[in-house]
């Protein structure tokens, strides 16, 4: 599967524009392509952008953020009914437990750590295995401010604006200021981060940074931090009881409205049970599986944004809902890695995105939103290049790293996308990589405090799930710090409100019944159900051979 | 959303029943094709996290391969069968008190010390990992060599399923690797200093100040700032 020929005309002509290419990088790219104005900015957004879509946004009609705009996508999975049956009893409870973290991902894995080192016992129900997450997959790196020429300050400068200055500011202070304290804390539990012969951390440019600042483990930093995480909840058995394949679909309140729980639902045997627990973490993390705009996605299988469908039925507040943010560099050739993330590092290293005359076109590390939006533009210009199966993208020139830093650099630095492409026949060392943008984050979340309390007593969320520090664009290396900074605290918090309070009378899902009045009161009719716990990609002649009454996950409609 | 669109079918043979999916599908494409709603063997769908390891066999073929469902692309008249999760020891160490030697293994993973040099973890590894290499380096008491050369695994379990001498490599490369990450690698000066000065508050009034501006001043610092990249 190496690139069809009809190609070859366009790769000479990146291959021909290298030499110049790599002069531009050692005199510094900022000093030919000036990075954007706050104008120039909001132009290519506004022009670009698929959130500015016409209808990329509507109104939502019920809940704590009742009035706003959100992400259509996201109102439609909000504004759809639960998936329990009408007479649910609570009785008897399954699984009593201090802390329930739901969600089996980083921000999940270190909340149960901590939450344990802080004397709490833990249950975590995870959808899929422990680890199958967003978290498993980041490639580039984690942000924290570490060199001397660099400071959490300046980080946290970068994050705002790179957030539209939208950011919750006690949040980013709690961010960048903690970064240095969680890679002490990731040294600690045995992670390896990529070094200098000198012993101190490999740093590299991120995209909206105005310093190095990218730690990193090869491309599978993601998969380093969570095994390790992983592996640490599972010394502890007798304190973290794991339970995989057993997603939350609801959450439960006690008598005086303050979470107490959850129900679980496993989805081979139907079966459900009920969590009593005194406090409770939301970590689920994002949404990309809803292919928001019809966009391919980065993102792990089970990421259909189902804590925000539990939290704000039982009457959280969301924030910054209405920003999705797109990858800039997704892989759009061959078909079968259709939406793949390659990595920003490769833009780190000195990598350039490319048109297909051979020009670079835009400064390589605007932050994710700004970059992308330029690509977008790029190739409605007709500068893109067109796919055999109708998709188009812009080169992402790989091989001029290892003019730059020498051979060999890619394959010690980048393992995993030099092998993504091997497998196709491509080999990245020679060849760029053909790419567009891809569904990649959600920036807002369910709205969080310094301490991540949610707006409703009892419930905490940590990690993508989570909404408020990253604004209305994320920037690169700030997601697994941010999981690492506030699932730590999250399992503190935790612990602490499962030592100082009580759960009061009967547990109660009224506020289950109270929302779908809600929906009735305000007119929404619909057979959709959530949370959508897994997207559909069967084939449809297939589904409408099926029988409804074995298949919770036929779609609506059908 | 089927992410595969060409025409042409081939056949192949999910739990030995025959299905027509696309050409070019990969293993979990072909499977949600012909109708299955993956509930396990499927995880972060781009090769990262080893949820869809896979075996199968190819038409006139004796011999057994293993492969990423998500990562390999059928062939006519394949065979495939999913192996969600390889049931495993994994033990239970508390990393502070471990005592790093050069036999670390036999408190922990004595089974590797069986290994029969056979080869078969290294021509199953879906990551084209030298897991036997790796095992004897373990042997050996070789932490750093045994965590580099284990780096990229993703833990799908595939070595363990097919090994002989029933050892579970994939774990007792975890455990090297959180060994060598925090007692052996080398580690230089400027993290601990940033800790300290973090812990002392030193940026606690830069903080204020930030936090203070308003959003216009902010904005102009931000746009004003310093792109510095040589500087360390």
């Amino acid at each position: 599967m190496a690139y069809p020929d009809y190609m070859r005309e366009s790769l000479e002509l990146v291959h021909k524009s290298r030499a110049e290419r790599v002069e531009i990088d050692k005199k510094g790219i900022q000093n030919f392509l000036k990075p954007l104005t706050s104008e120039g900015r909001e132009k290519v957004l506004s022009e670009n952008h698929p959130d500015y879509k016409p209808d990329a946004r509507r109104t939502i009609r019920i809940g704590q953020n009742k009035d706003e705009k959100l992400t259509s996508k996201v109102v439609d999975v909000l504004e759809s009914h639960t998936i329990l049956p009408k007479n649910f009893n609570l009785d008897p409870v399954d699984y009593e437990t201090d802390v329930l973290v739901i969600g089996g991902g980083g921000a999940g894995c270190q909340a149960a750590i901590w939450a344990r080192l802080n004397g709490a016992k833990v249950i975590i129900s995870t959808k899929l295995r422990m680890g199958d997450a967003n978290s498993m997959m980041s490639q580039g790196g984690m942000q924290a401010a570490v060199n001397p020429g660099d400071s959490p300050l300046i980080h946290y400068l970068d994050a705002m604006g790179g957030g539209h200055f939208d950011n919750k500011p006690e949040l980013l202070k709690i961010l960048t200021k903690e970064a240095p304290i969680a890679v002490k804390d990731l040294e600690d539990l045995g992670v390896i981060f990529d070094r200098l012969p000198d012993g101190n951390l490999q740093t590299k440019a991120g995209g909206g940074g105005s310093r190095r600042r990218m730690l990193s483990s090869r491309d599978y930093t993601g998969a380093e931090i969570m095994r390790v995480l992983r592996d640490e909840v599972r010394n502890h058995p007798e304190e973290i009881t794991i339970l995989e394949y057993f997603p939350a679909i609801e959450l439960i309140k006690d008598e005086d409205g303050k979470v107490a729980g959850a129900i679980l639902f496993n989805m081979e045997t139907g079966e459900y049970a009920v969590v009593k627990a005194k406090a409770v973490i939301m970590a689920t993390g994002g949404f990309g599986r809803l292919h928001i705009n019809d966009f391919p996605t980065t993102n792990h299988y089970g990421a259909t944004m189902d804590g925000l469908v539990m939290a704000y039925r039982a009457g959280a507040r969301l924030i910054h809902m209405d920003s999705v943010q797109f990858h800039p560099t997704g892989a759009v050739y061959p078909p079968q890695i259709l939406g793949f993330l390659i990595t920003e590092k490769i833009r780190g290293f000195g990598g350039q995105p490319v048109n297909k005359n051979g020009e670079l076109f835009v400064f390589p590390l605007e932050p994710r939103d700004i970059e992308a939006s330029d690509y977008i533009q790029e190739c409605r210009a007709g500068k893109g290049i067109n796919t055999p199966d109708g998709h188009v993208g812009i080169w992402l020139d790989s091989p001029i790293i290892e003019m730059i830093h020498g051979a060999g650099t890619i394959e010690k630095n980048f393992p995993a996308m030099y092998r993504q492409y091997k497998r196709f026949d491509i080999d990245i060392r020679k060849d760029p990589m053909l790419v567009y943008p891809t569904l990649h984050y959600q920036n807002g979340g369910i709205e969080i405090g310094e301490k991540t309390e949610s707006t409703i007593p009892g419930l905490l969320s940590a990690g993508e799930c989570s909404g408020g520090v990253h604004g209305r664009n994320r920037l690169m290396g700030n997601s697994v710090l941010d999981y690492n900074v506030f699932g730590k605290l999250a399992g503190i918090e935790a612990a602490r409100i499962a030592k100082e309070t009580e759960i009061k009378g009967k547990l109660s899902i009224d506020h289950v019944w109270k929302y779908e009045e809600e929906l009735k009161q305000a007119g929404i009719e619909t057979i959709r159900k959530s949370p959508v716990l897994l997207p559909e990609y069967r084939n449809l002649s297939i589904l409408k051979k099926h029988c409804d009454d074995y298949d919770p996950f036929l779609p609506a409609g059908l | 959303m089927m992410e595969v669109i060409e025409v042409k079918l081939v056949p192949i043979f999910i739990l030995s029943r025959r299905f027509e999916v696309p050409e070019g599908s990969t293993i979990i494409t072909a499977m949600e094709y012909a109708g299955f709603k993956l509930k396990k063997g499927v995880g972060c769908r781009e090769g990262f996290c080893g949820a869809c390891a896979s075996l199968y066999r190819l038409e006139g073929e004796y011999k057994l391969h293993g492969g990423l469902g998500c990562q390999t692309v059928v062939q006519p008249n394949m065979q495939i069968v999913q192996i969600p999760y390889t049931p495993s020891p994994k033990a239970i160490y508390d990393l502070e008190k471990i005592n790093v030697g050069e036999e670390i293994f036999i408190d922990f993973y004595p089974e590797i010390y069986r290994c029969l040099s056979c080869n078969t973890c290294t021509k199953i590894c879906p990551q084209d990992i030298q897991v036997m290499d790796y095992v004897q380096a373990g042997i050996r008491g070789d932490l750093e060599l045994m965590a580099n050369t284990s780096f990229d695994c993703i833990m799908c379990g595939l070595c363990t399923a097919r090994c002989p001498a029933e050892i579970t490599q994939y774990n007792a490369a975890l455990l090297a690797r959180r060994l060598f990450g925090k007692y052996i690698q080398k580690k230089g000066k400027f993290l601990e200093d940033r800790f300290k000065q973090v812990m002392d508050g030193k940026f606690e009034e830069g903080y204020t100040e930030l936090m203070s501006l308003s959003k216009e001043d902010l904005k102009k610092r931000y746009f004003d700032r310093e792109l510095n990249f040589s500087i360390t």
